[in-house]
């Protein structure tokens, strides 16, 4: 019978009915980090319990490591005892971590792909709610809390109800200066940030279809935001070219093997879908938030519409009818689960290469992970940016959480590549956010304030 | 596992919630406001319920967190998409360890709602004016007692009674004491191994 990915995965991963009415679901690839695991750890040691399937589980840490040069311990002693704490814990458990000094560290949602682990018609778990990002390659990815991560540590299994799935359709060419970005976050100021509640989002179309898996992790990344536990795109040629060769991808005979089993998981031409929802992509604009939630976001020259009541006005220094193009920005962050890869840092050193970061901005690239960071820099990307006063950093989560040092002061204005613009999220109380692409940031870092990117395109060598 | 030790990992039902309420207005209440990030660098869960809200207090003195007539209150009413954004669970753990034994709201995100019934904090829905009355009625009489009845989902504050909802399967895991469901999911676990060894991805295609 003709049936989505979604459903396919679900049932294949179902192992009983819970006699809370739930589904015990089996998880083929749990991803940890520092964070949201120690607690995870103390209740298995707690009731005695020893980590299920410890060659399922695969640990890095990313959310509070130092951008800087920074040798252990570091200075932030809470940090230290967390990094020690995840250390400890895999080394008990026999799962593999990915430190500092490791080859492979970076952002768990960056190298999850990277390395071939993530692979389609896996269910996917990993404390941390951009593991929706995992769906670029036709898996099923659930972001979950601590308790849930004890869960899926002692049993493999998560306790869960199953979702419906929306087709997004997104047809067409995008036009020069458009990206993935714009393209995701105009799906969820279209669909609101409660629009996905209850449902996976399964993204398709021509526009899909000829994206690279960097821009199709970059649209699933931010499924969440629109309240969209899990985005996916169904696997094709794109995606399994893009896994061949990868370290923990299947490899030889096995790989065609596999290759078989994924072209069958994916959804059915003429399988039924909860909702359908078309977007034309030559009608979506170069995007950028003005407010305090993803879902608030305009076309850049598009004056702002909205209630004057709305907090997000008063904390943003927004007013209605007003553009954004123009807004001064006061710092500039490429980076994140959202547009911390090579692609994205070579589209935005595209731009600045030869132009100078405005006086008054204080601008950084913090790549998604060691390997994009070594292959940047073989392809010199590290040198453009520094040249143009970008400062160049170690790989992790950094500004978009705020969670190391790197974090905004003040009323700050950050452009920023990352997801959320909720209030205080760059780690100042009243810091503020404007979330648009990477080349949009690029842009804005050398005009000192938010401009059309494609004004200075124009003038760009492609 | 000995029957001792799944009898001690059975969670208690939890059929209803009575006490004050605290309501807390605006729609798209994400977890960073709950709980912002920088109190997540520790290796516990102990302490958060003193930073609840913290920065959203700090700049507004008149936010409900610091309104002494609220002290004490369990119920906390909110509006819609409550809990979006990260799945940190460090914000329902606040929330509960704060005092809090139930939530009522007009709508919740997925993995909040999920995190906060894993430790025993139910969410009620309700629509958008029976919330709006609640926390009317609460702001005028912060004393007020509220009892929200799990298996009904009934709400009652003095004369008013609101209809509210828990979904289905978080609902009767409250009631059957199976809302932390690590023991169940630990049970019949040769199934678990059944259906792992089924999968082509890890029979190595």
């Amino acid at each position: 019978m003709a049936d989505t990915l979604f459903h396919k995965v679900w049932n294949a991963h179902a192992v009983r009915r819970l006699a809370s009415g739930q589904t015990q679901l089996f998880v083929g690839l749990h991803l940890i980090h520092e964070v949201t695991t120690p607690q995870a750890f103390d209740m298995l040691r707690q009731h005695g319990w020893r980590v299920a399937f410890p060659g399922r589980t695969f640990a890095t840490l990313d959310h509070i490591v130092p951008t800087t040069p920074q040798k252990r311990p570091f200075l932030d002693l809470m940090a230290e005892e967390m990094t020690a704490s995840l250390e400890r814990n895999c080394r008990d458990a026999g799962i593999p971590l990915w430190m500092l000094d490791a080859d492979n560290q970076g952002i768990v949602h960056v190298i999850g792909p990277e390395l071939g682990l993530t692979q389609p018609g896996m269910t996917i778990a990993c404390g941390d709610s951009h593991t929706s990002t995992h769906g670029a390659l036709g898996a099923i990815a659930f972001g979950i809390g601590t308790s849930q991560v004890r869960d899926v540590l002692a049993s493999q299994c998560l306790a869960l109800d199953p979702l419906k799935v929306r087709r997004i359709e997104v047809n067409g060419r995008l036009n020069p200066g458009v990206y993935a970005k714009d393209v995701i976050l105009t799906i969820i100021r279209r669909l609101g940030v409660q629009g996905g509640v209850g449902f996976a989002y399964e993204y398709g179309g021509s526009t899909l279809d000829a994206m690279t898996i960097d821009e199709r992790l970059t649209i699933c990344n931010m499924s969440i935001e629109g309240g969209a536990r899990v985005g996916y795109v169904n696997p094709d040629e794109t995606t399994f070219a893009y896994l061949r060769g990868r370290p923990f991808a299947p490899a030889g005979d096995a790989f065609e093997r596999a290759v078989q089993w994924w072209r069958q998981i994916a959804s059915d031409p003429d399988a039924r879908y909860d909702d359908r929802v078309t977007f034309d992509a030559a009608s979506i604009e170069p995007t950028v938030t003005w407010g305090i939630n993803p879902g608030q976001s305009v076309g850049v020259n598009e004056p702002i519409a909205g209630d004057p009541a709305d907090e997000a006005f008063a904390f943003m220094g927004f007013t209605p009818g007003r553009r954004v193009t123009g807004t001064k920005i006061d710092v500039a962050f490429i980076g994140s689960c959202t547009n911390g890869r090579l692609s994205d840092l070579e589209e935005a050193a595209r731009l600045v290469r030869g132009h100078r970061v405005a006086k008054h901005v204080t601008a950084l690239v913090v790549p998604g992970s060691q390997a994009i960071s070594r292959a940047a820099e073989a392809r010199g990307l590290d040198q453009v940016f520094r040249q143009a006063g970008f400062e160049w950093r170690g790989a992790g989560c950094s500004m978009c959480l705020g969670m190391n040092p790197d974090r905004l002061e003040g009323r700050q204005v950050c452009a920023s590549s990352s997801n959320r613009n909720f209030k205080g999220r760059q780690g100042s109380p009243t810091g503020r956010t404007l979330l648009m692409s990477p080349a949009m940031v690029a842009a804005a870092a050398i005009a000192g304030e938010v401009v059309d990117v494609r004004t200075v395109l124009d003038a760009v060598p492609a | 596992m000995s029957e001792s030790q799944l009898s001690s990992l059975n969670s208690q039902a939890i059929l209803s919630v009575s006490g004050r309420g605290l309501p807390v207005r605006g729609n798209d209440i994400d977890t960073d406001r709950i709980m912002p990030a920088r109190f997540l660098v520790s290796v516990s869960f102990e302490g958060l319920e003193r930073h609840v809200f913290e920065d959203d207090r700090v700049a507004d003195p008149a936010h409900p967190f610091n309104d002494p007539r609220y002290a004490g209150a369990s119920i906390l009413i909110v509006n819609a998409n409550f809990g979006c954004g990260s799945s940190r669970e460090h914000a329902p753990q606040g929330i509960a360890r704060a005092g809090f034994r139930a939530v009522i709201g007009e709508s919740f995100s997925e993995i909040f709602q999920g995190n906060a019934a894993v430790i025993g904090l139910p969410c009620f829905v309700a629509d958008r004016e029976a919330v709006n009355q609640l926390q009317t009625l609460v702001e005028r009489t912060p004393e007020i007692t509220i009892t929200a009845d799990i298996g009904s989902g009934a709400v009652t504050a003095g004369s008013l009674r609101l209809e509210a909802s828990v979904p289905r399967a978080l609902r009767d895991a409250f009631v059957s004491g199976q809302w932390n469901p690590t023991a169940m999911l630990l049970d019949r676990f040769e199934e678990v191994k059944a259906v792992a060894s089924r999968l082509p991805y890890i029979r190595g295609f």
